[in-house]
Order: structure tokens, then sequence, then C-alpha cells
């Protein structure tokens, strides 16, 4: 297959054309800017939409509009770009429609800086908008998983009718890595029984929209999507585990930490010490029975992330507390370094 | 062969960026694993600029490069704020005419060529960092000359595929250096 | 010897981030001459957009708060309902003003909130490296509209002026530019006149100041002037386009 050379954000653009998506709507701000230009650029030779909307609350509320029409639609942002897209993502997922939503993250809160970052971990995982509501989230640690996780997330976004997020960040929107496309052949699906694309006096009126005032109403449809969310986390973990079989000390990092985290263990195992990485795919739903395999011959776990430690929590659930969870973290902007991970776990290590 | 770090390091309009790319495509066209990671900030002309590129057989962990085992620096604050951190047995290769290389390390090899002026006085604006390329290629060996016309042919656009031959030139400039 | 020419004090004696060539050290200089002349810089509140003047908060030696991108109208309103004898300003581009904050921007009008508002029109996103703007020209070619701005994919400019003219709240919209001496010099004298609007608690002053941005036209600032006047002021008229100088609410007691 021909390698290419792209960055991360082309990349993901190019993936979700590839992918079928026809419309994109979004506003400018750094680290994702490049995806919107390069939009720009190929969109209307795909046949599709690019607009750049006034606001990143009207981008969202565009996808909206397209979504309800059964299309393929997606925006991208970074992290205070996101924060005005939550009461979108919410309508949307109130509303049953698919759409892919990108994060590029960069420090927060506020205005933050540009710099990468991986603080939105729980707004991504817990609470992107008001609501029982959840987002499948896909973490992708390479301008290549950039390109296969876009593609999954349109297909995820159609079979259970949801939003779909790429949590991504400024390191590798901006890195270039060689990447390769597969063929893609976009699942087909039948839209045809809720699309508001005009009924054409030959069907009944579709409706999309969130609002029940009769709360049994709301509660069943809230309780409906919920079984749809049990299955999904029954079906769609995906995690990598490297070196974890025999390891002492397992490490956890998602995203671009993953990438310093596993040149630590490689420097950590050549010099002896048993260090294993466990790198979740996706974020929601967490890789439960992944982490529990990973983490069954190690003594401590050890969270590494671009935030004060906002995956620590959902470890120690997901390892039912059985071993102690320690962190390291740099946020703001700072990317930690395998030098200082190393230090971490044989200052870990030290203790077993 | 282990993974190369190269740092490239030097003012906005510089070409930085874009002979960090050369060198990320000749690894593309060496097949070998690589990566290209700019630095980013406020869109400011004149601004500070630089660039990590790793190349290697293996796949690329960390694409920060912090302790390169090749400086290419292109201004003086670049030279004063990188070259410390260069691995012990790296090179350091500079513009001589606009730095002044002052280091009290001994376990590195710096070379220097008035690469500026030698754009200039071969009528090639713009090339001072494709010339150091030149010498990066000579005295590392990290790509053969072949692979690096190749790189320059992958990233040039076809819009000024006409500036290809002066970047061949350029290259060969540097490596006589 | 005499000192005939020196720094405004309301503005800090540092370098700022702009690149060469840029006008908004011109508008920082003028806005701060205003402050010094007036007297105000103790009681003066400055709002900041998001954009290339994100950080002007840095330059300005008045109190200065950052707003979120578009929301500098509605974070001055708080700071001038609750000190309403304080001068307050915003310094807002064109996407922070005209795009995203266009809700802000025409309901800070409608209200007659007694502000000054300093608008930077240069037809493009600097900071985010060159996108289209909401003033953007038909033709022009940005980052986003590589082919030049179609207005039937695109929309049309917004001529924020004009716009701001047709509120009943507003009580001077004026367009001017920074592209000479004499232009230079009608600036600052509608924004001395804006602070003596809101002085006399006269209603909202917008002065929109047509501006270069020669990096991301990707011109040198001689040409960028250039482009200035042949083809932003034929596209956006300068002058006043309301002023009322009676204010803009009735007299206590009466009714509009």
């Amino acid at each position: 297959m021909e390698r290419n050379l792209m960055k991360g954000n082309e990349a993901l653009a190019e993936a979700a054309i590839r992918a079928g998506c026809k419309c994109f709507f979004g506003y400018p701000i750094t680290p994702q800017t490049e995806l919107a230009a390069y939009m720009a650029k190929r969109m209307h030779k795909a046949g599709g939409v690019f607009l750049q909307a006034e606001s990143e609350i009207a981008a969202i509320n565009m996808v909206l509009g397209a979504a309800s029409t059964g299309v393929r639609a997606m925006t991208s942002s970074s992290s205070p770009g996101v924060s005005l897209k939550s009461e979108g993502v919410s309508y949307i997922a109130g509303s049953d429609l698919p759409a892919v939503i990108i994060n590029v993250q960069r420090g927060g809160p506020g205005l933050g800086g540009i710099q990468p970052s991986q603080a939105d971990y729980w707004q991504a995982t817990k609470a992107l908008g008001h609501g029982d509501f959840q987002l499948i989230v896909y973490a992708p640690a390479s301008v290549q998983e950039m390109v296969d996780f876009v593609v999954k997330a349109f297909d995820s976004a159609d079979k259970y009718r949801m939003p779909v997020m790429i949590l991504a960040d400024g390191l590798l929107g901006q890195m270039m890595e060689p990447v390769s496309f597969p063929e893609i052949n976009p699942d087909a699906y039948d839209k045809s029984s809720w699309a508001a694309n005009g009924h054409g006096f030959k069907r009944e009126h579709h409706i999309i929209n969130s609002l029940y005032l009769k709360p049994d109403e709301l509660e069943k449809s809230v309780v409906d999507r919920y079984k749809k969310y049990d299955i999904i986390k029954e079906t769609e973990t995906d995690a990598e585990l490297y070196l974890t079989e025999d390891c002492d000390i397992l490490l956890c990092a998602f995203g671009a930490t993953a990438r310093v985290v596993k040149s630590a263990v490689n420097d950590a195992r050549a010099q002896g010490i048993k260090a294993g990485l466990f790198r979740p795919k996706t974020l929601w739903p967490f890789p439960v029975k992944e982490i529990n395999e990973a983490a069954k011959n190690a003594k401590v776990l050890l969270s590494v992330e671009m935030s004060m430690g906002q995956m620590v929590d959902d470890i120690k659930l997901a390892v039912n507390c059985s071993k102690p969870v320690e962190f390291y973290g740099r946020t703001g902007g700072i990317i930690p370094t395998p030098v200082e991970v190393l230090e971490q776990i044989k200052k870990i290590g030290g203790t077993l | 062969m282990a993974t190369t770090e190269i740092l490239l390091a030097g003012f906005g309009g510089q070409g930085i960026l874009f002979a960090g790319k050369i060198l990320a495509y000749c690894g593309l066209m060496d097949g070998k694993e690589l990566s290209w990671l700019p630095s980013y900030g406020p869109e400011m002309r004149g601004g500070t600029c630089n660039c990590s590129v790793c190349v290697s057989d293996q796949p690329i962990g960390s694409p920060l490069v912090l302790t390169p085992d090749i400086l290419i620096a292109m201004n003086q604050p670049s030279f004063d704020k990188f070259v410390k951190d260069v691995r012990p047995g790296g090179k350091v290769f500079f513009d001589s005419g606009l730095i002044e290389a002052t280091t009290d390390r001994t376990d590195i090899e710096l070379f220097g060529i008035p690469s500026q002026q030698m754009a200039d006085d071969n009528a090639l604006k713009g090339g001072s960092n494709i010339i150091l390329l030149g010498k990066v290629i000579k005295e590392t060996g990290i790509f053969s000359l072949d692979i690096m016309k190749k790189g320059i042919e992958k990233v040039v656009p076809p819009s000024k595929a006409a500036l290809i031959p002066n970047n061949f030139k350029a290259i060969e400039l540097g490596m006589n250096a | 010897m005499a000192v005939v020419f020196e720094r405004p004090k309301s503005l800090i004696d540092v370098p700022t981030h702009y690149c060469p060539g840029c006008t908004h050290g011109i508008v920082h200089r003028i806005l701060a001459e205003v402050i010094d002349e007036m007297g105000i810089e103790g009681d003066t509140i400055g709002v900041c957009p998001v954009g290339c003047s994100v950080m002007a908060y840095d330059y300005f030696n008045c109190d200065m708060i950052e707003a979120a991108h578009g929301r500098a109208p509605a974070v001055a309103t708080g700071v001038k309902r609750t000190n309403p004898d304080k001068f307050v300003f915003t310094y807002q581009g064109d996407g922070d003003l005209a795009a995203i904050g266009t809700a802000e921007t025409v309901h800070v009008a409608a209200r007659g909130e007694n502000i000054v508002v300093i608008f930077i029109n240069n037809t493009i996103y600097g900071m985010t490296g060159g996108q289209m703007a909401p003033t953007t020209l038909p033709g022009q070619v940005t980052q986003t509209t590589p082919f030049g701005r179609d207005p039937r994919l695109a929309g049309y400019p917004v001529r924020v002026s004009e716009m701001v003219a047709t509120l009943s709240g507003t009580a001077l919209a004026q367009r001017v530019a920074v592209d000479s001496i004499p232009h230079i010099r009608d600036a600052k004298k509608a924004i001395r006149k804006a602070f003596e609007n809101q002085k006399a608690g006269k209603g909202l002053s917008l002065v929109e100041v047509l501006s270069t941005c020669p990096t991301n036209w990707g011109l040198t600032p001689i040409e960028a002037i250039k482009r200035l006047q042949d083809e932003m002021i034929p596209y956006y008229p300068l002058g006043v386009y309301k002023d009322v100088d009676e204010g803009v609410f009735p007299k206590e007691g009466g009714e509009e």
C-alpha cells in the first residue's frame, strides 16, 4: 500500500472524505485548523460541503441539521471550541443522530494555551453536555490511527445512531508520519426509517427531536439508549497491550502520551525492569476486560497523562481497586518525556 | 539502524520546516519509519521556529526530539539554546556566517559553513537551509544523495517544479563545502 | 532637552507580539493617547478578545480583562453595570466581533450599553493563520477560501458600522482607517469622541478601524497599506454612520 506523509489533522480530513463524509462544518482554532483548511480545498471535489461557520455553536448545529437528513457529517475543533459545541452534542445524542466530532486538545481551562493536552478526558468520557448520555470516544496514538479511527467512528455513529468523538491532541494533529489509506467501503446504513429529508407523500412524517415533556416518555427514551450503551460496552472496547504478559508495573496511557510511555517502557526493559503498557484505544467504553488482562500479574499500575490525572478513576474502577494506581502527569501543554516517565517507573518499581 | 533524532531550529522564514520535511520525505523514500513535528505558536512573522524529525527502522515512540543526534541551527539563539542538548557524539550543523559557535562541549562535532553567504553567492535565494542539508548527508551519511534528490522531488509542489534543479545545486554545494 | 514625542503613559514599554508592519500598534497607540489625554487610565477597564489582540492586556497599563471568544461586549456589560462611573472599552477583531460574537455585538448596541467598542477590521483571521473572516472581501483568497471567497458558498461580508447604526442604542458608529496620517488623525478623533460619549452617558459607541495584516495577506507592509486603500475602503466606505448627540435614551421621566 502506498505510504504518504501527512499531518495528523490532514489525515483526519482525508480519511473522513474517504469514509463518505459529505458535510464538514467548523470554525478556526489552533491546533486543528489544518483540518478545516484541507476540507476547504478537497471537499468540493468529493461532491461534499465545506462551510466555515460563524461559531462553534453554529457549526455543531449545522452538523445536527445535516445528520438529521441522513448524511454523514462532521465537525472538528480544539478544547475551548468543543466546550461551545457541548450543547449541540447533547441535542445530537438526545435526537439519536449519528455524527463525528473531533477534538484536537490543547491546554485548559479557559482560553488555556495552544500546546498539546489531554485535559478534556473527563469532558469527553463523562459530560460533554447536559443529561444522561455517552459518546463513543476513540483515542488515536498515530497518524495512521487518525485515519483508521475516523473510518470506524463514522461506522459506529451510523450503527448506533449516536455522536462519536475522536479525542486527539495538538501533537498528533501537527505531526507528520507515514500513512496509508486502506480501501474504504463505508458500510451502507439504511436511514430511511428516521431521516428527515422530505416524505414526498410516500411515508409518515419523521421528527428529529430531543424534547419529551412527559417524564415517563423521556425516561423510556433514555433507558432505551442505555440498553444500546450496554451492548457497546460489551462489544466495542479496544486496547493495545504491550509487554504486559509478565509485567510487574503496568503503565496506562492513551494517545500521544502512550508513545512517550512506550519509549520509557522499552528503556525500563533494557534496564531489567519488567514494565508493560496498557493503551486504551476506546476511552468510552473503557476497556475493562483488557486492562484486567494486562494487569493480571502487575503489582502496581501507573497512569501517565497530559492532565492532572483524569483517567485514574476509570482505571481504579476497572480493576476494582484491587491494586495500587499511581499517577504521573504534566499539564498546561507540556509533554512528559521518556526520561521523566522512566524516573517514575524506577521510583514506583523501587517500592515493590 | 537505531533511531536518529534530528532537530532543526532558526527563525520563521528560513525554511526550517521545509528542510525538516525534506528529511522526512527522504525517510519515506528510504522505506524508514519516521516522524516530523513542528513547533507551533501564534502565527507571527519573524518568530522562532523549530522542527523535530525522527528516522528509524523501528516505529517511532515520542516524536519530540529533546536530545538530538543531529542539530541544524540557523540562528544564534537556536544554537545557544539547543547545543547543550545534543547527545554526546552528536553532530551540529550551523551557518557560520550568522552564528558564533561558542560552546564548552568537547563531546560533539561542529560543522559550520557560511550557508547563507553561499546561497547569495550562487544566486540560490532562500537556499541556505538546503545547503546545510547537503553538509548533513555528507558528514553523517544518514541518506544517500540519490535519496535526498528523491525526497526533494517529493516535497517541492508541482507548481514550483522549476526550482528542483536549484535545490539539487544547493545540496551539492553543501556536500562540497 | 524638550521632549516632543514619547510613549503614551497608558501603553506599557514592552515589545509587542504583533508582526512587523501590522497596524495594531498604531491603534494601540492612539487609543492610549486618548486615555492619557483624558487622564482616565486609573478609571478605565479594557476587555480583550480572542484573536491577534488576545494579549493586549500585556500592553495597556489600565486594568484589563481577557474574555472568551466573541464575548467581550457581554463581559464589558458586566463591568460597566457594576461600575457605571468607570470607562470600559472592548478591543475586538473581525472574527471575534462579527462572527462568533455577532449576538453580543448586536445586543450591546441594542441595549445602548454605555461603553466603547474598538473594532479592528482586517478582513482575515490572523492568529490562527489566515482563515476567512466575516469581513473577507468577495474573491479574497484565504486558507479556508482557497479559491477566493465565493458569496454563493461563503456568503457576503458583514458591514458592521452600517449594521450597528441601525440599532436604537447606538450613539456612535464610525468607520476610520489607519493607512495615512490624515486618516490616523481622524481615527484618533473618533476614539476620543467615543470616550467622550461614554463620559456623557450617551450609549454605545463603536469605532471600526480598517487595518492591515501583511503576514496573512502575503504582502509587504507597504503593499498591504495599498490594498487597504484600493480594495477595502471602496467596499467599506469611511465615515460616520450614526452620531446621536443627545444620547440614545430619553431624559429622566420621558419616553422614547
